[in-house]
């Protein structure tokens, strides 16, 4: 695809969908309906692209969306519509009649019926990422780790569950649409953790794709209503992918927090993360998880070394943390704050008693603080187990590299 | 669209052991509900079921049916009554069924037109 045509679908491709979605109240003819409207400009524009780019390509997708409905046996036509009212109809016709005519953010309606808690939060994310930013279905299955074919499928009874069940492709009142929020943002941030941290595969991350979820975070903040958890949540994707250059070794292998050499970091990114939320840091909302998960990483972002992170603070959000989840997680890594600020026997004491079955985390950690602690037999178990149960090749590599360490030294 | 709203109980012993303040709550909040519908919609049916020990179930094996006492699944939690109503989608249907009490777990299923039926 030519450069221009990139960038047409970059910034149009969720606005002209929910404009077909809402004329012809079907998500598979809309989308199929644009993709033919972009393989049409990719042929024919050449050098003399037309003067509106997005306006030609709704008339060419709503041509299109009229041959295929023409061309489709009665039976499909049976199949269940979206529930659109009148109104939003008529807008969409009208647009489609004058497409210079300014509308409001149309997108808000097609981030709303996609992430529908009535769908499966990941169905609901991947459906997300192909319908908002138009994201190819290889590539979705690519960030998700499974098989184009179960991608596919995957996309289909979504699209399929939202029609039968009547969600409306609607903007609810400000009380509902409010309540709505902590749910989007969820299906955003699943979209990016899916890119972040892996759990099997050589890859460490893929991060091309995680720079589109990204990219969803701030469309879902646009459009919807402003406040913390969405502030937040940008905040905390964007400092956590400032660092994506720094992860990964020049052998490919993954680079731990600590020995990342922190001028690859991205400090633009970190700079605007900041900056969002610079407004919520002195009257914190109590109980925002997203906040204080962007505030321990805007504390990592903003110390010059790893020896000058201010781990008794970070302890503390953790602390705070834990208090609003009461995730086993947040409780890990809250051992490991505590570690580094007191000790590694301090870090140990508060792993006692804690389950997380089937992950590798929990006895890598121990491992690490059992090392750190001169136990070193205990260490050795916890590293086996660690190993037994990891799926990452480059993460088994390092634990690997750390239990002959500890052999090394023994 | 017309949905089916099945009531399942968590408790169902609960109503046997409720005082009269709380069974009257009980049907102020299915009221606010029917209230509700009425308002987006329309209530087409709906009944409280006896309980699940009055239950009478056939299944068929092989071809043939086998009648027992009891519920078709044995399990704690026992469908207690259902409603049939017609409402614009499913956001308002969530947001009607968000006034019924709480000591259920609510199933919403569209209904399926089946054509010359």
């Amino acid at each position: 695809m030519t450069a221009l045509l990139d960038e047409v679908w970059h910034d149009h491709w969720g606005r002209l969908l929910a404009l077909l979605v809402a004329q012809y109240r079907r998500l598979d003819l809309a989308e199929d309906a644009l993709a033919d409207a972009f393989e049409a400009a990719a042929r024919t524009w050449g050098d003399e692209p037309p003067r509106n780019p997005p306006a030609w390509l709704l008339t060419t997708a709503r041509r299109k969306a009229v041959d295929r409905l023409r061309a489709e046996a009665i039976a499909a036509r049976k199949q269940p519509l979206l529930v659109v009212d009148a109104r939003t109809q008529e807008e969409a016709e009208r647009h489609m009649a004058d497409p210079g005519e300014p509308v409001l953010d149309e997108r808000l309606r097609l981030v709303l019926m996609c992430a529908h808690p009535s769908l499966a939060p990941e169905s609901a994310a991947a459906l997300t990422l192909r319908l908002v930013l138009g994201v190819a279905t290889d590539d979705v299955a690519r960030l998700f780790l499974v098989p184009r074919a179960t991608m596919a499928a995957r996309l289909t009874r979504a699209r399929k569950k939202l029609a039968a069940t009547g969600v409306p492709f609607a903007v609810p009142g400000p009380d509902d649409l409010a309540a709505r929020v902590p749910v989007v943002a969820h299906v955003a941030y699943l979209a990016f953790t899916a890119g972040y941290a892996p759990t099997s595969g050589d890859q460490p991350l893929r991060a091309d794709l995680a720079g589109e979820a990204v990219r969803l975070v701030r469309v879902v903040r646009e459009v919807l209503p402003r406040g913390p958890v969405l502030d937040a949540l940008l905040a905390l994707v964007l400092l956590q992918h400032s660092r994506r250059d720094a992860r990964v070794g020049p052998d490919g292998g993954l680079v731990l927090l600590p020995d990342q050499d922190r001028s690859r970091w991205r400090h633009d990114e970190i700079a605007e993360a900041l900056a969002l939320l610079t407004p919520w840091v002195a009257d914190a909302p109590a109980g925002t998880p997203y906040l204080l998960e962007a505030l321990i990483a805007a504390e990592h972002a903003v110390a010059p070394t790893a020896e000058d992170t201010a781990w008794p603070r970070i302890a503390e959000l953790y602390a705070e943390l834990e208090a609003v989840t009461g995730s086993p997680v947040v409780r890990l890594n809250r051992a490991v704050a505590v570690a580094e600020a007191e000790g590694p026997l301090a870090g140990l004491a508060l792993l006692d008693g804690l389950g997380l079955p089937g992950s590798h985390r929990l006895p890598s950690v121990r491992a690490e603080l059992l090392a750190r602690a001169g136990r070193d037999d205990e260490a050795r178990a916890a590293y086996d187990e660690a190993l037994a149960l990891c799926g990452n090749e480059v993460e088994r590599q390092h634990l690997a590299a750390r239990r002959s360490a500890l052999e090394g030294g023994a | 669209m017309r949905y089916v709203v099945l009531l399942t109980e968590t408790e169902p012993e609960a109503w046997d052991h409720a005082t009269e303040a709380e069974r009257q709550a009980v049907l102020v909040a299915h009221r606010a509900f029917d209230d509700e519908v009425a308002r987006r919609g329309e209530v087409l049916g709906g009944r409280a079921l006896d309980r699940s020990d009055t239950a009478t179930t056939l299944r068929s094996v092989d071809g043939t049916w086998t009648v027992t006492d009891g519920p078709f699944a044995e399990s704690a939690e026992q469908l207690g009554g259902f409603y049939v109503v017609d409402m614009p989608d499913l956001d308002a249907m969530i947001a009607a069924a968000r006034l019924l009490p709480t000591g259920y777990t609510i199933e919403i299923r569209p209904v399926v037109d089946v054509p010359d039926y």
